[in-house]
């Protein structure tokens, strides 16, 4: 069971899962928002593939660009229009907002678009297979794995090097100092809204490539999965969603192996369960971050 | 003249209750006596509604936490009393794959849908206590997962709920008037529970947890009962709606539902139950007025589509708005009260009259 295939096949599902959960946790630390529309950034980006496809024939290139384009756009959008006046007042509001602005976008696309799932068209590369040391792997499952790489490198070289990285794990770790330091909310709040949307758009590639389509709900699955690997791995810091990603993904590979066929339609409801023992036992999660309340008794 | 002195105060005390519940039972006659069916049918859905939100508020407004379960819990009540009143001989044919001895059950309405509220409120005593020890974030996803949980068993247990088909073969019992008389109800147990010592201790700890801890509350305690107490609410609502409604599927038990049930809250100020009220008015009336809209946009043939989901967009729209303008709902955790005694009523009221 434990050959190169399930290695790489992890890897990728991990990887994949990892970029989810990242995008969440950084809008996470800093607004203490648990943002309900995040999933509806992937499926922006995965209407955006299909529109730029279909109605301006521009080349694979260019709709995978334009994707996460869109998956930015409106992450940076949602937080101007929605997120923005109602931050100040109340943390229950805002994430009321958040399920408010869900509930909006999914709409928006079922009067726009259809309610019926759209083919998104990919390149045909992506579900080539290569054989890598005895067993097949879709090029696609590589490819995640190394822009996920590429990705997390790069976040983290913004994250200490730059100032606004600096500015941004400051505030994830105590906002009001950080502001007193004269780093303006805005800027860190705004910043943190793009990147989740830079990695919920990269994420939306590879999710619709699992099933080449798009339909107005794509975007809870994204969402579920992000939320269980961010309580898995710790909300309160970026490692721990990336770790929370992988384990998330072991687990998924292992329980569809092992699980008899009667129960696997039941998945979901044991990754939940999962859920709800970790924050019972370990309520921080795998990594902790800086000092949590998640249980008061 | 004492008495009728402490039946003044008691008056003056409570006269919230009787300030909603005038204009609800005036509208329903009213409504009853020269409406037509389709407002009949809108005013009785509007009473079931109006009963769940008050479920909600009891929890949710008076802790803090939002109580993403609630509809699920609204489905446990509904499934159970499916179960309990639907003729042995329709389960058999309606859900093929149930176990024998659901089969074989046969209870009347009455106590059908007090079993229900049990049931509910059983499932509630099993996972609450766990989940209330949680706080901020973990609980918000908890209770989500939960939901989660819950759809998935509806879904798939189809040797009880017909698994995703429709669950049909319901006796239509819930009338006007009972839909009222269960809203009637709802409204007094939430407006007790909230001026209850139970409630303001578990209104201490939404406001300060650590003060409340300090004055000796043990906050899982008091946050449970609520929960339980709240779970137990939504399952008999649920059985009531389900003897309206006559068959249903977990769809009516998942996200959508939840966003309409969240908005009635949101909207009005989930502090109290006239904010619950009036939530649940406006609400009940926009999604109407959308309603008709969307009808005659389709039906007149102007747009080469039909349009689908206006009605939500309009109102997620309208909840961001409410929320940007009130977070705290447009009435804020006030409670309507008379300004002095022997004044006309204010706006508020009015509007509630409107229904």
């Amino acid at each position: 069971m434990i050959d190169l295939e399930f290695v790489i096949n992890t890897l990728s599902l991990g990887s994949l899962y990892a970029l989810l959960a990242l995008g969440l946790v950084l809008v996470y630390g800093i607004l203490r928002l648990v943002n309900f529309a995040y999933g509806e950034y992937v499926m922006i980006a995965g209407y955006a593939i299909f529109l730029s496809a279909t109605y301006l024939n521009a080349p694979w290139y260019l709709t995978l660009v334009l994707g996460v384009f869109a998956a930015i756009v409106v992450s940076y959008l949602t937080e101007i229009i929605a997120f923005r006046p109602v931050r100040t007042k109340s943390v229950d509001a805002l994430i009321v907002t958040s399920f408010a602005v869900s509930i909006f976008l999914q709409n928006v696309v079922l009067i726009a678009v259809s309610p019926r799932a759209k083919p998104v068209p990919l390149p045909s590369f992506f579900s080539e297979t290569v054989e890598v040391a005895g067993g097949t792997v879709p090029v696609r499952n590589l490819l995640v794995i190394v822009v996920t790489a590429v990705l997390l490198i790069a976040l983290s070289l913004l994250m200490k090097k730059t100032v606004v990285g600096m500015a941004m794990r400051a505030a994830a770790d105590k906002f009001t100092t950080t502001r007193l330091m004269g780093v303006p909310a805005n800027v860190v709040i705004s910043t943190a809204f793009v990147l989740s949307g830079l990695l919920a758009g990269v994420a939306a590639i590879f999710w619709v490539s699992r099933s080449a389509s798009v339909d107005p709900l794509t975007g809870t699955g994204p969402l579920l999965i992000a939320f269980i690997c961010v309580v898995m791995g710790g909300m309160h810091s970026t490692i721990g969603a990336v770790v929370g990603g992988y384990v998330y993904g072991l687990v998924f590979n292992v329980l569809s192996l092992t699980l008899p066929a009667s129960m696997v339609s039941y998945r979901d409801a044991f990754m939940f369960g999962l859920v709800v023992l970790f924050l019972l036992f370990r309520p921080a999660g795998i990594i902790k971050g800086g000092y949590t309340e998640e249980r008061v008794g | 003249m004492s008495l009728v002195n402490r039946l003044i105060g008691f008056f003056n005390r409570h006269q919230t209750v009787v300030l909603l519940a005038v204009p609800l039972i005036v509208a329903g006659i009213v409504i009853n006596a020269f409406g037509s069916r389709l407002l009949v049918d809108i005013y009785t859905y509007f009473c079931v509604s109006l009963a769940l939100v008050y479920s909600l508020q009891v929890f949710m407004g008076n802790s803090g936490i939002l109580a993403w379960t609630q509809v699920g819990f609204m489905g446990i009540g509904a499934y159970a009393t499916g179960i309990l009143v639907t003729p042995p001989g329709v389960k058999e044919m309606g859900v093929p794959n149930m176990y024998p001895a659901l089969v074989d059950l046969s209870v009347p309405i009455l106590p059908a849908i007090v079993i229900a509220a049990l049931v509910t409120g059983l499932v509630a005593v099993i996972i609450g206590y766990p989940l209330m020890r949680l706080n901020d974030f973990a609980s918000v996803i908890t209770l989500f997962a939960m939901l989660v949980v819950m759809h998935t068993i509806m879904t798939q247990w189809d040797n009880v709920t017909n698994g995703p088909r429709t669950f049909f073969g319901l006796p239509q019992w819930t009338t006007w008037g009972i839909a009222l008389t269960t809203a009637l109800a709802m409204l007094g147990l939430a407006y007790w529970f909230r001026e209850s010592g139970l409630g303001l201790r578990l209104r201490a700890t939404r406001d300060d947890r650590h003060a409340a801890a300090a004055i000796g509350i043990d906050m899982v305690f008091t946050r449970y009962l609520g929960f339980v107490l709240s779970a137990m609410m939504a399952g008999l609502v649920g059985g009531v709606w389900s003897l309206y409604i006559t068959s249903f599927s977990p769809k009516a038990f998942y996200m959508g539902e939840m966003f309409v049930l969240l908005s009635m809250l949101v909207i009005g100020g989930s502090g109290g139950v006239s904010g619950a009220t009036i939530g649940a008015v406006m609400v009940t009336l926009s999604r109407e007025l959308l309603r008709q809209l969307e009808s005659i946009i389709n039906n007149a043939h102007v747009l080469s589509f039909e349009v689908f989901g206006l009605t939500e967009l309009v109102m997620a729209v309208l909840m961001v708005v409410v929320l940007v303008w009130r977070p705290a709902g447009i009435i804020g955790g006030q409670e309507l009260r008379l300004p002095r005694l022997g004044k006309k009523k204010g706006p508020a009221e009015a509007n509630g009259a409107a229904s």
